[in-house]
């Protein structure tokens, strides 16, 4: 006779999480996939940094008193020279940009001296200029819109479609096995969905977090903290909108894996889902720019994790409008599983040719 | 103490098709009862509610008259027809996860594991993947993913289909130990011969419905004519002049024949006696095979 008592619901889900994280960790495939995805969001990062420079101050030439203005400014990297015409030497040579110098004759008391157009930047920043309040929200730098969208939407895409195909995998192999039955002879299938995708869930948030630090720890070692900064919030929006994202994509996935019964039969099941996570990723790629097609798909629970963190990174979110659309995407995820499991553990015991959608609901 | 495992009035259909119809029997604890039946007949789906993989249409299942929910099954064994582990694991880690999903502490698990390996030779593939295993190992590691949690039921789906004649004897002597403890364990087969060899109890299902039960021998005797047989050293011809005796079968000295009380049986062996030496006089026991025929016609 037994002498144990049965796990709670909690603990049973653990130690099946605790399997698929287990067994995860223990692929090559997919210990080398995660290293490669890491090492080239660092290589792109340090990449950009070499051959953009977006950040690096524009560089100015200062005399004497002049050296103490521009320095005071915290916007240009100084170079000092000893007087005027070192200072032009630096110009024609490129050195720096343009030289200020002190000069008791303008109104202001100094020079600004260019090569052979007007260096505005330079200007502007010696400016003395009437405070400023903008009445929309700044825009960002063209070239790091195109890189925010791009990464946002490429590492959603990867890394839902990988590990939506792992989710997926590993319930065909326990179908394909017929370890299945012997499970739901054991669990509940509810626990055995919730521990699925608790572990799944865990390894990907594990990786999306993993490559939000490594950026911005590369941000930060590159000398590009300005760019964290604009990117920070977003970021973080991001993997909280991807964690709760993938719970939803994780149901489906397994929903949609348990209508067939062999891996062969999986690349046709997984084809409405596969859509679902592709317009996100064009849609932000294409649709950057367009102001009404970002803030529709900011709050389409399917495109929100990418959508919204963008908008927070453009600056036209309100405070409130990520976490309406959170909580819109959490609501949505509890309706996705509730259909998900029903999906789930209607198709498990049928073997054979794909289970039709409308049995696998109808029970 | 023996548990009881019951069924009542069992009913389940996929569709339209009615696949059990008020099923009901029981399982008695401390034997080993067969569960037969053609293929189609409605085994597995009895099997799956039984587990709880599937839920009937009407009917309850109970164990000790306490009707069955999750918890109480969570300590049951079960081995489905459909064979299958997790390939990429290794074996005694996979039975250990098994032991540990039912409810042991993992200190339990390893204990049980390393026990049941040991009883059924598989010490020495404890650290192989599932997948490396030879299928008659395979086979074995199948049994002891039932038995990894020491159960409290037993139910297992044509366990002897596709075994060895060894393994079937390994397997054979780890069910009687369980059921020695009192646990009820019911097994299903198409393959009478084993089942008539190795079952106390014995419940016969045909077309969802349950045509017979009890043990094999009141079984036997319910469904046994008084029929015997009759070998003598000369002929046998004068049997057919016997009152209440019909001849069925009839060579030379050789004779099966049909009675209609006991006191002919013994009046026509007097007979025999006296006429010649008589090599051989017995009552036939209807095979496994012929009740069967009989219960599901």
């Amino acid at each position: 006779m037994t002498n144990y008592t049965p796990r709670g619901t909690l603990a049973t889900t653990w130690l099946i999480a605790e399997r698929e994280i287990t067994m995860r960790l223990r692929s090559k495939a997919f210990v080398i996939s995660t290293v490669i995805l890491l090492l080239s969001v660092l290589g792109s990062i340090v990449a950009a940094n070499i051959i953009g420079g977006i950040s690096e101050p524009t560089k100015v030439a200062a005399v004497g008193s002049a050296v103490q203005t521009v320095e005071s400014t915290e916007q240009f990297d100084v170079i000092e020279a000893s007087d005027r015409e070192e200072a032009e030497q630096l110009v024609r040579d490129g050195d720096a940009e343009a030289a200020v110098i002190p000069d008791s004759e303008s109104p202001t008391g100094l020079t600004v001296l260019g090569l052979d157009e007007a260096p505005g930047g330079v200007l502007d920043g010696l400016s003395i200029v009437p405070s400023l309040e903008l009445l929309e929200a700044p825009a960002q730098n063209p070239l790091l819109v195109y890189l925010v969208s791009f990464g946002f939407g490429l590492i959603f895409f990867i890394s839902a479609l990988s590990f939506g195909q792992i989710i997926a995998q590993s319930v065909v192999e326990e179908k394909q096995t017929r370890i299945v039955e012997i499970l739901m002879a054991t669990v509940p299938t509810r626990v055995l969905l919730a521990g699925k995708i608790l572990g799944n869930s865990l390894l990907a948030f594990g990786q999306i977090a993993g490559i939000a630090a490594i950026a911005g720890i590369a941000l930060l070692a590159t000398g590009q903290d300005i760019i964290l900064a604009d990117v920070g919030p977003s970021l973080i929006w991001f993997v909280v909108f991807f964690a709760a994202g993938f719970v939803m994509l994780a149901a489906l996935y397994a929903a949609a894996a348990a209508l067939v019964s062999r891996t062969e039969d999986l690349g046709s099941a997984l084809t409405p889902v596969t859509m679902l996570v592709m317009i996100p990723y064009f849609g932000v790629i294409f649709f950057k720019d367009n102001d009404l097609v970002l803030t529709i798909m900011s709050y389409v629970p399917f495109a929100a994790p990418v959508g919204m963190p963008m908008r927070v990174f453009l600056g036209t979110a309100q405070w409130w409008e990520p976490l309406l659309s959170l909580a819109l995407l959490l609501a949505t995820t509890v309706v996705v599983i509730l259909i998900g499991s029903r999906i789930y553990a209607n198709g498990l015991l049928r073997m054979g040719g794909q289970v039709k959608l409308k049995d696998a609901l109808k029970g | 103490m023996n548990a009881l495992l019951e069924l009542h009035g069992v009913t389940r259909s996929y569709g339209s098709r009615a696949v059990l119809k008020d099923v009901s029997f029981g399982v008695r604890g401390g034997r080993i009862t067969g569960f037969v039946g053609s293929n189609g007949a409605g085994k597995t789906t009895t099997m799956r509610i039984i587990l709880g993989v599937l839920a009937p249409d009407a009917g309850t299942v109970t164990l000790d008259g306490v009707p069955l929910g999750a918890e109480r099954r969570a300590s049951f064994g079960y081995m489905p027809e459909e064979r299958g582990l997790y390939p990429k694991m290794k074996l005694a880690e996979q039975l250990v996860y098994l032991g540990r999903l039912h409810g042991m502490s993992t200190t339990q698990a390893k204990e049980s594991t390393d026990t049941l390996l040991d009883r059924l030779g598989l010490t020495e593939r404890a650290n192989d993947l599932v997948e490396a295993l030879s299928l008659g190992n395979q086979q074995r590691a199948q049994i002891a993913a039932s038995l990894v949690h020491d159960p409290d039921v037993l139910v297992l789906d044509e366990p002897f289909s596709g075994l060895d004649p060894l393994a079937v004897e390994t397997v054979l002597s780890v069910l009687k130990d369980r059921a020695a403890t009192g646990v009820p364990v019911l097994f299903s087969s198409h393959q009478l011969d084993i089942v008539e060899r190795l079952c106390d109890d014995l419940i016969v299902i045909a077309d969802g419905g349950i045509r017979a039960s009890g043990s094999r021998e009141e079984l036997r005797t319910q469904h046994s004519q008084p029929r015997f047989e009759l070998l003598v050293d000369g002929d046998t011809g004068w049997l057919r002049a016997e009152a209440g005796v019909e001849v069925l079968e009839f060579d030379g000295g050789h004779a099966v024949f049909e009675v209609d009380s006991p006191e002919t049986a013994q009046r026509v062996l007097r007979t025999a006696l006296s006429q010649a030496a008589v090599l051989r006089f017995a009552p036939i026991q209807p095979s496994l095979a012929q009740i069967f025929k009989e219960v599901i016609k």
